[in-house]
Protein backbone atom coordinates (compact mmCIF):
# COMPACT_ATOMS: atom_id res chain seq x y z
CA UNK A 1 0.00 0.00 0.00
CA UNK A 2 2.40 2.27 1.08
CA UNK A 3 5.73 1.74 -1.27
CA UNK A 4 3.19 1.97 -4.52
CA UNK A 5 2.20 5.51 -3.93
CA UNK A 6 3.44 7.90 -6.89
CA UNK A 7 5.82 10.53 -6.41
CA UNK A 8 3.68 13.11 -8.06
CA UNK A 9 0.65 14.32 -8.94
CA UNK A 10 -0.48 15.86 -12.29
CA UNK A 11 -3.65 18.84 -13.13
CA UNK A 12 -4.34 20.75 -15.87
CA UNK A 13 -7.41 23.12 -16.15
CA UNK A 14 -8.12 25.16 -18.88
CA UNK A 15 -9.55 29.05 -18.35
CA UNK A 16 -10.95 31.61 -19.97
CA UNK A 17 -9.50 34.59 -18.82
CA UNK A 18 -6.30 36.72 -20.03
CA UNK A 19 -3.26 35.27 -19.18
CA UNK A 20 -2.29 38.43 -16.80
CA UNK A 21 -5.84 37.70 -14.56
CA UNK A 22 -4.78 33.74 -14.24
CA UNK A 23 -1.10 34.86 -13.06
CA UNK A 24 -2.34 37.32 -10.60
CA UNK A 25 -5.17 34.87 -9.05
CA UNK A 26 -2.16 32.90 -8.95
CA UNK A 27 0.65 34.86 -7.29
CA UNK A 28 -0.68 37.92 -5.78
CA UNK A 29 -1.25 36.57 -2.20
CA UNK A 30 -4.49 38.28 -1.52
CA UNK A 31 -6.07 36.50 -4.38
CA UNK A 32 -4.66 33.17 -3.91
CA UNK A 33 -5.56 33.30 -0.89
CA UNK A 34 -9.49 33.74 -1.90
CA UNK A 35 -9.43 30.34 -4.12
CA UNK A 36 -6.94 28.12 -1.80
CA UNK A 37 -9.13 29.05 1.49
CA UNK A 38 -6.19 30.51 3.11
CA UNK A 39 -4.74 33.72 4.49
CA UNK A 40 -1.52 34.55 3.07
CA UNK A 41 0.65 36.58 5.40
CA UNK A 42 2.79 38.82 3.12
CA UNK A 43 3.75 38.71 -1.01
CA UNK A 44 4.91 36.05 -2.72
CA UNK A 45 8.90 36.37 -3.13
CA UNK A 46 11.33 33.84 -4.38
CA UNK A 47 13.15 32.68 -1.35
CA UNK A 48 10.33 33.85 1.21
CA UNK A 49 8.97 31.71 4.04
CA UNK A 50 5.27 32.41 4.12
CA UNK A 51 2.98 31.54 6.98
CA UNK A 52 -0.59 30.77 5.94
CA UNK A 53 -3.37 30.29 8.20
CA UNK A 54 -6.75 28.45 6.85
CA UNK A 55 -9.47 30.64 6.12
CA UNK A 56 -12.81 29.51 5.03
CA UNK A 57 -13.15 30.50 0.96
CA UNK A 58 -15.57 33.01 -0.10
CA UNK A 59 -16.16 31.81 -3.62
CA UNK A 60 -18.11 28.40 -2.27
CA UNK A 61 -20.36 28.50 0.55
CA UNK A 62 -20.50 25.12 1.18
CA UNK A 63 -16.24 24.60 0.95
CA UNK A 64 -16.44 26.84 3.16
CA UNK A 65 -18.47 25.13 5.35
CA UNK A 66 -16.31 22.32 5.30
CA UNK A 67 -13.12 24.07 6.10
CA UNK A 68 -14.47 25.93 8.88
CA UNK A 69 -13.71 23.23 11.37
CA UNK A 70 -9.68 23.92 9.94
CA UNK A 71 -10.07 27.63 10.44
CA UNK A 72 -6.92 29.38 12.25
CA UNK A 73 -4.67 25.97 11.68
CA UNK A 74 -1.37 27.71 10.38
CA UNK A 75 1.22 26.36 7.87
CA UNK A 76 4.11 27.65 5.75
CA UNK A 77 4.80 27.97 2.06
CA UNK A 78 8.95 27.80 1.35
CA UNK A 79 8.55 30.20 -2.12
CA UNK A 80 11.11 28.88 -4.69
CA UNK A 81 10.72 30.50 -8.36
CA UNK A 82 8.23 33.40 -9.74
CA UNK A 83 8.78 33.63 -13.47
CA UNK A 84 6.07 35.96 -14.37
CA UNK A 85 3.11 34.65 -16.26
CA UNK A 86 5.09 31.44 -16.65
CA UNK A 87 6.17 29.48 -13.72
CA UNK A 88 5.36 29.82 -9.93
CA UNK A 89 6.39 27.36 -7.60
CA UNK A 90 6.75 26.47 -4.09
CA UNK A 91 7.44 23.96 -1.42
CA UNK A 92 5.74 22.76 1.72
CA UNK A 93 4.40 19.47 3.85
CA UNK A 94 1.63 17.85 2.29
CA UNK A 95 -1.40 17.56 4.52
CA UNK A 96 0.64 18.36 7.29
CA UNK A 97 -3.03 18.74 9.51
CA UNK A 98 -1.51 17.03 13.19
CA UNK A 99 -0.61 19.87 15.16
CA UNK A 100 1.49 17.57 17.46
CA UNK A 101 4.15 16.42 14.94
CA UNK A 102 7.01 18.25 14.41
CA UNK A 103 7.13 18.83 10.27
CA UNK A 104 9.80 20.81 9.76
CA UNK A 105 12.66 18.43 9.32
CA UNK A 106 10.98 16.20 6.77
CA UNK A 107 11.17 16.32 3.09
CA UNK A 108 8.89 18.95 1.50
CA UNK A 109 6.69 18.49 -1.76
CA UNK A 110 6.97 21.07 -4.67
CA UNK A 111 3.68 22.66 -6.17
CA UNK A 112 4.31 23.99 -9.74
CA UNK A 113 2.29 26.04 -11.54
CA UNK A 114 2.68 26.59 -15.46
CA UNK A 115 0.54 28.64 -17.68
CA UNK A 116 0.40 28.83 -21.21
CA UNK A 117 -1.70 30.44 -23.57
CA UNK A 118 -4.26 28.04 -25.80
CA UNK A 119 -7.04 29.20 -27.77
CA UNK A 120 -9.68 31.08 -25.51
CA UNK A 121 -7.88 31.42 -22.48
CA UNK A 122 -5.03 29.94 -20.29
CA UNK A 123 -3.66 26.28 -19.65
CA UNK A 124 -2.98 25.70 -15.78
CA UNK A 125 -0.95 22.95 -15.12
CA UNK A 126 -0.20 21.90 -11.78
CA UNK A 127 2.25 19.49 -10.36
CA UNK A 128 2.87 18.68 -7.07
CA UNK A 129 6.03 15.83 -6.88
CA UNK A 130 8.20 14.43 -3.87
CA UNK A 131 5.57 12.47 -2.45
CA UNK A 132 8.65 9.38 -2.30
CA UNK A 133 10.70 11.43 0.23
CA UNK A 134 7.84 12.01 2.42
CA UNK A 135 8.23 9.86 5.71
CA UNK A 136 6.50 6.21 4.73
CA UNK A 137 3.89 6.24 7.67
CA UNK A 138 2.03 8.97 6.09
CA UNK A 139 2.73 9.03 2.78
CA UNK A 140 0.18 7.36 1.12
CA UNK A 141 -2.50 9.51 2.89
CA UNK A 142 -0.83 12.56 2.23
CA UNK A 143 -0.57 11.51 -1.35
CA UNK A 144 -4.61 10.56 -1.21
CA UNK A 145 -5.82 13.76 0.51
CA UNK A 146 -3.97 15.81 -2.30
CA UNK A 147 -5.20 14.31 -5.09
CA UNK A 148 -6.87 11.35 -7.06
CA UNK A 149 -6.64 9.04 -3.86
CA UNK A 150 -9.85 8.38 -4.16
CA UNK A 151 -10.03 7.57 -7.66
CA UNK A 152 -7.80 4.53 -6.58
CA UNK A 153 -9.84 3.72 -3.58
CA UNK A 154 -12.99 4.14 -5.65
CA UNK A 155 -11.88 1.96 -8.27
CA UNK A 156 -10.91 -0.80 -6.08
CA UNK A 157 -14.21 -0.47 -4.19
CA UNK A 158 -15.86 -0.89 -7.68
CA UNK A 159 -14.11 -3.94 -8.07
CA UNK A 160 -15.47 -5.35 -5.09
CA UNK A 161 -19.21 -4.00 -6.44
CA UNK A 162 -18.45 -6.11 -9.11
CA UNK A 163 -18.06 -9.37 -8.06
CA UNK B 1 -9.02 8.90 14.12
CA UNK B 2 -12.17 10.74 14.21
CA UNK B 3 -12.08 11.32 10.48
CA UNK B 4 -11.43 7.83 9.70
CA UNK B 5 -14.55 6.69 11.63
CA UNK B 6 -16.84 9.51 9.53
CA UNK B 7 -15.48 7.80 6.13
CA UNK B 8 -15.65 4.37 6.37
CA UNK B 9 -19.04 5.68 7.83
CA UNK B 10 -19.69 7.28 5.02
CA UNK B 11 -18.73 4.75 2.65
CA UNK B 12 -20.00 2.12 4.31
CA UNK B 13 -23.51 2.22 2.52
CA UNK B 14 -23.75 0.66 -1.21
CA UNK B 15 -26.00 3.64 -2.94
CA UNK B 16 -23.12 5.60 -1.58
CA UNK B 17 -20.34 3.59 -3.11
CA UNK B 18 -22.13 3.64 -6.31
CA UNK B 19 -22.30 7.34 -6.05
CA UNK B 20 -19.09 7.68 -5.78
CA UNK B 21 -18.12 5.05 -8.73
CA UNK B 22 -20.52 7.47 -10.69
CA UNK B 23 -18.90 10.25 -9.58
CA UNK B 24 -15.61 9.00 -10.41
CA UNK B 25 -16.44 8.10 -13.98
CA UNK B 26 -18.27 10.83 -14.72
CA UNK B 27 -16.16 13.48 -13.01
CA UNK B 28 -17.99 16.71 -11.51
CA UNK B 29 -22.22 15.60 -12.10
CA UNK B 30 -25.38 17.42 -10.87
CA UNK B 31 -27.70 15.66 -8.82
CA UNK B 32 -30.31 15.85 -11.31
CA UNK B 33 -27.99 13.79 -13.67
CA UNK B 34 -27.46 11.31 -10.73
CA UNK B 35 -30.96 10.92 -9.96
CA UNK B 36 -31.73 9.86 -13.90
CA UNK B 37 -30.17 6.35 -13.24
CA UNK B 38 -30.74 5.82 -9.28
CA UNK B 39 -34.35 4.46 -7.83
CA UNK B 40 -34.23 6.86 -5.35
CA UNK B 41 -35.22 11.06 -4.67
CA UNK B 42 -33.68 13.52 -5.69
CA UNK B 43 -33.91 14.12 -1.71
CA UNK B 44 -32.35 10.60 -1.31
CA UNK B 45 -29.33 11.43 -3.51
CA UNK B 46 -28.77 14.87 -1.77
CA UNK B 47 -28.87 13.22 1.81
CA UNK B 48 -26.64 10.87 1.06
CA UNK B 49 -24.12 13.21 -0.62
CA UNK B 50 -24.39 15.61 2.35
CA UNK B 51 -23.11 12.52 4.82
CA UNK B 52 -20.06 12.09 1.86
CA UNK B 53 -18.73 15.86 1.88
CA UNK B 54 -19.08 15.38 6.09
CA UNK B 55 -16.64 12.89 5.81
CA UNK B 56 -14.48 14.84 3.18
CA UNK B 57 -15.22 12.31 0.42
CA UNK B 58 -17.09 14.38 -1.77
CA UNK B 59 -17.43 18.33 -2.58
CA UNK B 60 -19.94 20.69 -4.50
CA UNK B 61 -19.09 23.64 -6.23
CA UNK B 62 -21.83 26.08 -8.15
CA UNK B 63 -21.62 26.45 -11.87
CA UNK B 64 -23.64 29.15 -13.01
CA UNK B 65 -26.87 28.10 -11.54
CA UNK B 66 -25.97 24.35 -11.34
CA UNK B 67 -24.82 22.77 -8.49
CA UNK B 68 -21.55 20.19 -9.36
CA UNK B 69 -20.46 17.37 -7.20
CA UNK B 70 -17.13 15.76 -7.53
CA UNK B 71 -14.91 13.22 -5.45
CA UNK B 72 -12.80 15.17 -3.16
CA UNK B 73 -9.04 15.27 -4.45
CA UNK B 74 -7.63 18.80 -2.57
CA UNK B 75 -5.94 19.93 -6.06
CA UNK B 76 -9.49 19.17 -7.68
CA UNK B 77 -11.18 21.10 -5.13
CA UNK B 78 -8.77 24.05 -5.42
CA UNK B 79 -8.76 24.24 -9.07
CA UNK B 80 -12.60 24.28 -9.64
CA UNK B 81 -12.68 27.22 -6.72
CA UNK B 82 -9.99 29.00 -8.89
CA UNK B 83 -11.81 28.42 -11.99
CA UNK B 84 -15.51 29.88 -10.47
CA UNK B 85 -13.21 33.02 -8.93
CA UNK B 86 -11.72 33.83 -12.14
CA UNK B 87 -14.30 32.77 -14.53
CA UNK B 88 -17.15 34.42 -12.26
Amino acid sequence: MTDDTPDRIEKQIDLKAPLATVWAALTDHVQFGRWFGVRVGQPFTPGATIRCAITPTTVDATVAAAQKPHEGKTFDIYVERIEPTRLFSFRWHPYAIDEGRDYSREPTTLVEFTLEEVAGGVRLRVTESGFSGIPADRRAQAFAMNDGGWAMQTTLIAKYLAR
Amino acid sequence: MMRHAKVFAALGDETRLQLMARLRDEGPTSITKLAEEFPITRQAITKHLRVMEDAGVVHSVSRGRETLWSLSARWDARLARLKSLIEG
